[in-house]
């Protein structure tokens, strides 16, 4: 197993290399520097400007230094927050983010699952085709349509939570933003557990679980939950990347102090050192996940093998 | 068929698989209802605009963020600048309809080229090439299209090409999918053995048992294309003025839903509907043309 | 006669689907007694499994049964059909145990092998921990799995499909049932493992004086294996009887029909010095398992420089079991796959053609596959499929002479030429094996590759083909390749044959003389595996 993990941060590596290199050279491809938006510097200052942030190398040296200074954990300073640099931003907005994916995965677990379940058991029922429907709709609306809804109906309507703000993570300010970004991640998960689990209750190693006299309760409690769950194990990279994508817009949204809030606020304003940074540290957060998926899913079924 | 021999009589001929598979999408409700209700909504957004009285930029100096009524001809209200709403949206329905359009089809052309690569040569070449695609996939995509709208600058030819780019590593995947496995089935292999020509293979008999899956895996990318459209809109980094699109719309009604929640709604209705029936169809056309049921 | 242990009395079983209601199961009436082996025979569709499902109340949710499954092996009697669910599951496993066709899927694939036998024991006995796990070593040791003290410790993916089934039947006897269901058990595995299974359950049966109720389409199995049997068809039991009595003397015609299903009688040979048409020296075929690293190439040889030669008019068989690369040696003789070595047709070297010099001789060498679901494109008519070699072949026919040719083909198979406008998936498997053929045929072959052509048929469907692809040869002339794993199939319709293992030919001779006198082990123990020892010729 270490080996394994071992083998795989290596398979790792060079998909975050083509994420930097990409997103470095694209950069550089773009029309114009990054200080030409402002008023008309003069030759001396820029030049200035310019030989700080060793805009005034070549462009393969740039890369080095770039490199060289990522190793260390720096990403360099961004352009509009002057007295920041693109890491202290992100190390700002990370913890806040971070809090509100996590609420965000655990409820769409803790919903999507059971839900998925229930709908499996009672099929062709009443209550499937309600939750069946809902789930559609999940998966169909948007989040970006379902924040604002939220805010208007809640916020406004009934002002029963604030319409937004973070105010240090207060549970009256997490609920409608954790709600509008898990939906859609509980929609996917109740449908996936539910077709799993018809599949699963359909296999033959279920018949002989019930041959063997065992009740309905643990037929499903030790045979048939396990099995159904790991396609939606594997689809936990894809979520967590879906939740990182939409926390950029519900942070947009509920005005959260989130990594997400300076990424489009970063992309808005042109600062490319900052849309840089955020796109290479999503990049290594997203592989690093996926790694943990993987790794979760061949501890949970064993006709993974790891010796290659 | 005009010239059959008495022995053929019309009602022996037989049901092919896509009669089936149509007349099983016509008993599914759901998915019949979302089919009529794309077509209107389609239409309408093709032809509407010329039948409303209002131009998308027009502006009505008698009304200022108006709600809906009938009795002033803006059914859907008007914007803080006076401009008929069901206009803009029909307008807008216009722009994410063609990126949906524009770049599905982008995203079919590169996935079913590369799967069926792929999945025809096998061997190593298939090998590096579907790592490759498992590289991508683990990429955060969704910002490094924001980052190229960020450095090419908002242009909406680039946002059918991103977003095609984007979504065709699943069409890939199941393209490639559909030719290993029909590869192997006999009677492609019976077709090698009759001496057929390996483009009239392809064309005989891959082609046209692949395009089922392929079918519904559009229908499945078409409201992922649109989402991705809006999204980008929404966040101010999609199409920009004088175009708009539902994504723009739905960011604009969110700035005013405490004042005029139509300006939010209407737009929302319009986005959530048609994905809703994309969606909806999509399922339908899966269950439709699902083999299991063959 | 023994205490009566399971009673069917007139079972009715019904599936309400959508379309109306579907009668699997009609008033079937049968006892097995104590201690014996009774074989539920049938075809597929003939209820036999659904009927043995229902005493396990295991049916699916679509399914009403009515009658009765009484079951005397408690005190006093219970209808198992409307016992309280408590009493059944306490039955199931412990009283009444079962194991099914799928060995590959039939154990949960997430838990190791003694876990899922140990909860058995825990459920219905009072062993709990190391006193389970002793009785379940007992048990996988009784089973004649190898190295049970580590095998104990496996996840089923790392046994074989033999290996797995004995492990189902180390659960199933874990309780010591006075009942074991065996629904087709052998049926997935090849015909060495089957006959070590069969030996197995005859052995555990004598030793826990158990009664067996065997499920199976295949009559060898029936003859040296049961007491006594019941023969069902569409749902309904056609009769009953003593096993040797019943082949002896059947006396409903459908029973017959299925013991004269069983291939019967031998080809006549052709002359001595009949031309050669199909030539092969040395052949091999080797697979890259892919590369890896700092290692050479790994290759897989599943064929190893096999010798073949066939006469025009004759029959050659090639038997083996899956893995044995027959079907591989069929493919690479008509260079569907690469290969080294020396292949000739009647005056051509084949290898070293590439594929556009090979068309024109692809008209005089065709093949029919097993799948009859696999080997038709489902996206085009019969007459189509049928037509296609001719568009090749014939280009120069008009559309009239090709539909011509192809309701003559059709004709030739003994179909109705008015079906050549249908889809495959509007026929049966035993007419879409013959429209395999025709599709074959209508090029008007010299040689003809059968690669097991009857193996996804029901017996009697069997013997409809086996009887056309002889008429087809006396009234064309033509020659056979058959590959099968078949042996009583290939004694009926070869001249000579080939056994192959492991890529390599075991043993080839005279159909007969091989038959008779079989010169190696293994050919020997195929034999045996397939009962054709005791069978007069």
């Amino acid at each position: 197993m270490p080996g394994y993990i071992l083998k795989r941060l290596l398979q790792a590596i060079p998909t975050l290399w083509i994420v930097i290199t990409l997103s470095f050279f694209l950069m550089h491809l773009a029309p114009g520097g990054p200080f030409d938006g402002e008023r008309q510097l003069p030759p001396e200052i820029e030049a200035n400007l310019l030989a700080t942030y060793h805009l005034d190398e070549p462009v393969w040296k740039q890369y080095l230094i770039y490199m060289g200074n990522l190793l260390q954990g720096d990403l360099g300073p961004s352009f509009k927050y002057k007295d920041f640099s693109v890491t202290e931003l992100v190390a700002q907005g990370f913890p806040v983010s971070l809090e509100l994916g996590l609420w965000a995965i655990g409820l769409a677990l803790l919903i999507g699952l059971p839900l998925g379940v229930i709908a499996a058991l009672k099929r062709n029922s009443t209550v499937d085709y309600l939750v069946m429907g809902a789930a559609l709709a999940g998966v169909a609306i948007p989040n970006f349509v379902i924040a604002p809804l939220l805010a208007l109906v809640f916020g406004v309507f009934l002002a029963w939570l604030p319409v937004g703000g973070w105010n240090d993570g207060q549970w009256q300010n997490l609920v409608l933003p954790v709600v509008a970004l898990s939906i859609q991640q509980i929609a996917y998960i109740a449908r996936m557990m539910r077709a799993s689990m018809i599949e699963v209750l359909g296999s033959h190693f279920i018949r002989t679980a019930r041959a063997k006299g065992l009740t309905e309760a643990e037929v499903i409690w030790r045979h048939a939950l396990r099995p159904a769950m790991l396609p939606v194990v594997s689809y936990l990279g894809p979520a967590v990347a879906g939740i990182i994508t939409g926390s950029v817009v519900i942070e947009q949204i509920f005005g959260i102090p989130g990594i997400g809030r300076y990424f489009v606020q970063a992309a808005l304003n042109r600062d490319y050192t900052l849309v840089m940074g955020t796109v290479v540290f999503y990049g290594a957060l997203i592989v690093l996940l996926n790694l943990l998926v993987d790794l979760t899913y061949s501890a949970l079924d064993p006709q993974i093998r790891h010796d290659d | 068929m005009t010239t059959d021999t008495a022995v053929s009589t019309p009602d022996l001929a037989g049901d092919s698989l896509a009669r089936e598979a149509w007349r099983r999408l016509r008993q599914n409700q759901a998915a019949t209802l979302s089919l009529v209700l794309l077509a209107l909504t389609t239409l309408a957004c093709v032809i509407g605009p010329w039948l409303t009285p209002w131009g998308l930029d027009e502006v009505d100096w008698n009304a200022f963020l108006t709600a809906p009524s009938l009795a002033d001809g803006h059914y859907a209200g008007t914007d803080a600048n006076g401009r008929d709403l069901l206009t803009r949206v029909l307008h807008g329905g216009r722009v994410s309809l063609s990126v949906a359009l524009v770049a599905t089809l982008v995203s079919l052309l590169i996935g079913v080229l590369y799967g069926a690569v792929a999945g025809f040569l096998g061997g190593r070449v298939d090998n590096l090439m579907m790592r490759f695609v498992d590289i991508m996939y683990s990429l955060p995509f969704m910002f490094l299209v924001i980052l190229l709208m960020v450095v090419f600058g908002r242009n909406i030819l680039l946002i059918y090409a991103a977003i095609g780019a984007v979504e065709w590593l699943d069409m890939s995947r199941i393209v490639r999918g559909q030719v290993l496995a029909l590869k192997r089935r006999e009677f492609v292999e019976a077709a090698h053995a009759l001496g057929v020509r390996g483009h009239k293979i392809v064309t005989r008999h891959l082609i046209p048992n692949a395009i089922g899956p392929v079918i519904v895996y559009v229908t499945l990318t078409v409201p992922k294309v649109i989402l991705l459209e809006s999204f980008l809109s929404f966040l101010g980094l999609g199409v920009q003025e004088p175009l708009t699109s539902w994504g723009v719309l739905i960011s604009e009604g969110k700035d005013m839903m405490e004042t005029a929640p139509w300006m939010l709604l209407v737009p929302s209705v319009f986005l959530a509907l048609t994905l809703l029936c994309l969606n909806f169809l999509g399922d339908g056309l899966r269950d439709a043309l699902d083999p299991k049921t063959r | 006669m023994q205490q009566p242990l399971l009673e069917f009395d007139r079972l009715r079983v019904d599936f309400s689907l959508p379309g109306g209601t579907v009668t699997a199961v009609r008033d079937i009436s049968f006892t097995v007694h104590e201690g014996e082996t009774l074989a539920l025979v049938g075809e597929s569709g003939s209820g036999k499994s659904v009927s043995s499902t229902a005493a396990m109340g295991l049916l699916p949710d679509l399914a009403r049964p009515s009658g009765a499954i009484r079951w005397h092996g408690g005190e006093g009697d219970e209808d198992l059909l409307t016992v309280a669910p408590g009493r059944l599951r306490r039955l199931r496993g412990n009283e009444i145990s079962m194991i099914f066709q799928e060995p590959m899927t039939s154990l949960n694939p997430l838990h190791r092998v003694g876990r899922q036998i140990v909860e058995v024991l825990a459920k219905h006995t009072s062993l709990r921990g190391q006193a389970a796990r002793a009785r379940a070593l007992e048990l996988l040791e009784q089973v004649g799995i190898p190295e049970p003290a580590r095998r104990i410790d496996s996840y089923p993916h790392e046994l074989s499909g033999g290996q797995r089934q004995r492990v189902m039947i180390a659960m199933a006897l874990a309780c010591e049932p006075k009942l074991l269901i065996a629904d087709e058990p052998t049926t997935a595995l090849d015909v060495t493992v089957q006959a070590q299974i069969l030996t197995l359950l005859e052995d555990l049966k004598q030793r826990y004086g158990m009664a067996i109720l065997f499920i199976t389409h295949d009559l060898g199995i029936v003859r040296h294996f049961a007491d006594r049997v019941c023969v069902m068809r569409q749902g309904e039991l056609v009769e009953s009887g003593e096993t040797a009595a019943l082949f002896a003397a059947p006396r409903h015609d459908y029973t017959r029909m299925l013991i004269d299903a069983e291939p019967r009688g031998r080809k006549a040979p052709v002359a001595e010095d009949a031309p050669l048409l199909l030539e092969a020296r040395d052949l091999r075929v080797r697979f890259p398992l892919g590369k890896r690293l700092f290692r050479p190439m790994e290759v897989f040889e599943a064929v190893r420089g096999i010798d073949l030669s066939i006469r025009r008019g004759q029959t050659v068989g090639i038997v083996g079991e899956s893995g044995s690369g027959k079907s591989t040696l069929g493919r690479a003789l008509l260079r569907l796959l690469e290969s080294q070595g020396d292949i000739r047709f009647d005056d051509t070297a084949l290898d070293g053609l590439d594929s556009t010099a090979m068309r024109p001789l692809r008209s005089r060498m065709q093949v029919v596959f097993q799948d009859p679901f696999g080997s038709l494109s489902p996206r085009m008519t019969v007459g189509e499929i049928i037509g296609e070699g001719l568009r090749v072949h014939a280009p120069a026919l008009g559309r009239r002479e090709r539909d011509a040719r192809v309701q003559e083909a059709l004709r030739d198979v003994a179909l109705d030429p008015a079906m050549r406008r249908r889809y495959p998936h509007e026929f049966s498997g035993g007419q879409r094996q013959r429209i395999a053929i025709a599709r074959a045929l209508v090029l008007k072959p010299e040689f003809l590759l059968l690669d097991e052509p009857t193996s996804a048929l029901d017996r009697s469907v069997q013997a409809t083909v086996i009887a056309l692809l002889r008429d087809l040869q006396a009234r064309h002339g033509l020659t056979y390749l058959f590959i099968s794993h078949d042996l009583a199939v290939v004694r009926a319709l070869a001249d000579s044959v080939v056994v192959m293992k492991d890529g390599a030919v075991i043993e080839q001779g005279d159909t007969e003389t091989l038959f008779q006198a079989p010169r190696e082990a293994y050919t020997r123990e195929l034999m045996r595996a397939a009962f054709l020892d005791g069978e007069a010729a």
